[in-house]
């Protein structure tokens, strides 16, 4: 399994790059609720053939913005574009497939039931049986959905997504709630989907995900974009290093090395956190001859993450 | 790899209609085996109409004291047929048209490009059906059980007023279910249903209730259409029935009206 997803990861930045037509965008859009401004004067391109990771805390805007793409919302200001059309018709849905948040399914009906439903709404469907085995769902098919389990209730919405044989998927926060493993048996089929020229916009809190599917990374908070990139450039974009290690020496001399950002007890040993780590090695080795227990590590997408948001949180 | 050029939608894509009916089959065919085989609709639709006719209309059956001119066996087909119909429709729209809205399923299919309107039938569907099979087996019980006397045509003449009459209750059970929550659904329904039935004469005739409830009654939907349905056995208030149909006409629109109130103001809900 891990071999396939190197091949197709292997393939896909071959092919794609950023070199894709654009093919749904948001261009200056705001949704007001009220006098909540979920999003404000937002843009987002999203090009033929890439995964792309929508990327923010409970609240953000992601899911706003994904209502926007599928016509379930109107912007406030601002447009939106799909297929060079307005997804409030329906037309331009014929071409969308979307899994989204949804606290409850009619619970009765069973799997190919689900997905002969809604696959009638499409034009060109998928058959029934390529579906169940893109989704992984042949075992269960004549399961009620209630009696299914979570990671088979998602693979049945994943299912219903992808039945109308879509070009651009929308998958809203895909693998909330799920164990390990049923989190990555979904990753697989949605890199499987991309790797067979889909197109995929992600939205997500778990930052793993995006660093683990994603071709790009957009940042939001709080209604607003704040960085966009690949994973490598916004983990690149904070500087950071982690340092771990046992020491003798107290937090407070730690504290005051210079370079160090900041200190933190991390069970027997700290957690370091500074720009670059040779200089606080040197001085922790200089004074600590009982150092041990050393690792270093660069800040990882949690750290961009935190640092991009949480300097969004006190700028405002 | 090579993508495909891109191809724009071109604004004059129409379904063709054999897809268009396709739809409208299977998601009513969908939406009745959902409900089915949850069994709470169908049990209670049709147990309580007929269990109050047995005890009412059979049991407690005083044949030699006549109900606006005709025994109480063939009285209370049309008037708890009223109130069957009503429930049918309301717990066939309602109850689903919340839970589904409230908890986001309806927005999983409004995201994809099935027509709306397929939905709705497909319920409007489920509601009428029922009133149907309720009218029907109250009419089965009073002709085998209560020595009701109906000629054919006057019983289908009663079984589709009846269910024409689910219509401005199905519309009530739409406009209903874009404003309750999923949790208070039932219960909301219930404390219309139920004093909206009484007032309207359908439990106790009429004839029985003070005046002044008498007048009020004029006021509910429910109350028209048992007339319509008590004409046909002759024994209404002798009104004119086109008051009547005019009144279920008129709160049908109205419902309408506020359903697509409800519809419109949904993509308003939630942010996040």
């Amino acid at each position: 399994m891990i071999a396939t997803l190197d091949e197709t990861q292997e393939l896909r930045k071959q092919g794609s790059g950023n070199g894709g037509a654009v093919i749904a965008s948001l261009r200056r859009a705001s949704k007001n609720y009220g006098e909540v401004q979920a999003l404000r004067r937002v843009d987002f391109t999203i090009r033929a053939g890439e995964l792309v990771a929508l990327l923010g805390p409970n609240g953000a805007g992601k899911t706003t913005a994904v209502k926007l793409f599928l016509g379930l919302a109107k912007p406030t200001t601002g447009t939106v574009s799909v297929f060079g059309g307005n997804p409030i018709h329906a037309e331009v849905r014929t071409r969308i497939g979307a899994m989204l948040q949804v606290a409850k399914v009619p619970e009765t009906l069973r799997v190919r039931e689900h997905i002969d439903l809604f696959s009638s709404y499409y034009p060109r469907p998928l058959p029934i049986d390529e579906i169940l085995r893109l989704a992984g769902l042949q075992e269960i098919k004549d399961r009620e959905f209630g009696e299914l389990s979570g990671g088979q209730r998602q693979r049945v919405l994943f299912a219903l997504a992808l039945c109308g044989d879509p070009d651009i998927l929308f998958l809203d926060e895909p693998t909330v709630g799920l164990d390990v493993e049923s989190r990555r048996v979904l990753w697989e089929e949605i890199r499987r989907l991309v790797a067979r020229g889909k197109t995929v916009l992600l939205t997500t809190h778990y930052l793993e995900e995006a660093d683990a599917l994603a071709d790009r990374v957009v940042v939001i908070n709080r209604g607003e974009i704040i960085a966009e990139g690949t994973p490598a450039e916004i983990k690149a974009s904070t500087a950071g290093r982690r340092i771990r290690c046992v020491t003798s020496l107290d937090i407070e001399t730690v504290r005051g090395l210079p370079g160090v950002i900041e200190v933190r007890r991390d069970r027997a040993g700290l957690e370091i956190r500074a720009g670059s780590a040779e200089p606080i090695l040197r001085e922790l080795l200089i004074r600590d001859a009982a150092l041990s227990n050393v690792e270093v590590t660069s800040a990882g997408l949690e750290e961009a993450f935190l640092a991009l948001t949480g300097t969004n949180n006190d700028a405002t | 790899m090579a993508t495909a050029p891109i191809t724009l939608v071109d604004n004059s894509w129409v379904r063709p209609l054999s897809q268009t009916l396709t739809i409208y089959f299977k998601e009513a065919k969908y939406e009745f085996l959902t409900r089915l085989r949850l069994r709470a609709y169908s049990i209670s639709t049709i147990t309580f109409p007929l269990m109050f006719y047995v005890l009412f209309g059979l049991v407690l059956n005083q044949k030699d004291a006549p109900v606006g001119g005709v025994g109480i066996a063939t009285y209370l087909i049309p008037s708890y047929g009223t109130f069957g119909v009503m429930g049918a429709s309301l717990f066939g729209t309602a109850s689903g048209l919340a839970a589904e809205r409230g908890l986001g399923w309806l927005q999983v299919k409004r995201a994809s490009p099935m027509p709306p309107f397929a939905y709705f039938m497909a319920k409007v569907a489920l509601g009428m059906t029922f009133s149907c099979v309720v009218a029907t087996l109250l009419l089965l019980l009073g002709v085998t059980f209560g020595g009701v006397h109906l000629s054919v045509l006057g019983a289908t003449k009663l079984v589709a007023i009846l269910v024409a009459g689910s219509l401005p209750f199905c519309a009530m059970g739409l406009a209903i279910g874009y404003f309750v929550g999923p949790n208070s659904a039932v219960a909301t329904i219930n404390l219309i249903y139920l004093p909206l039935s009484f007032c309207s004469g359908l439990w106790v005739p009429i004839m029985f209730l003070p005046k002044f409830m008498q007048q009020i009654a004029h006021f509910l939907p429910p109350y028209h259409l048992a007339q319509l349905a008590l004409s046909v056995v002759g024994a209404g208030q002798h009104e004119s029935n086109w008051i009547h149909w005019e009144a279920l006409i008129g709160f049908s629109l109205i419902c309408l009206g506020v359903a697509r109130l409800g519809f419109h103001r949904d993509e308003g809900k939630t942010y996040g």
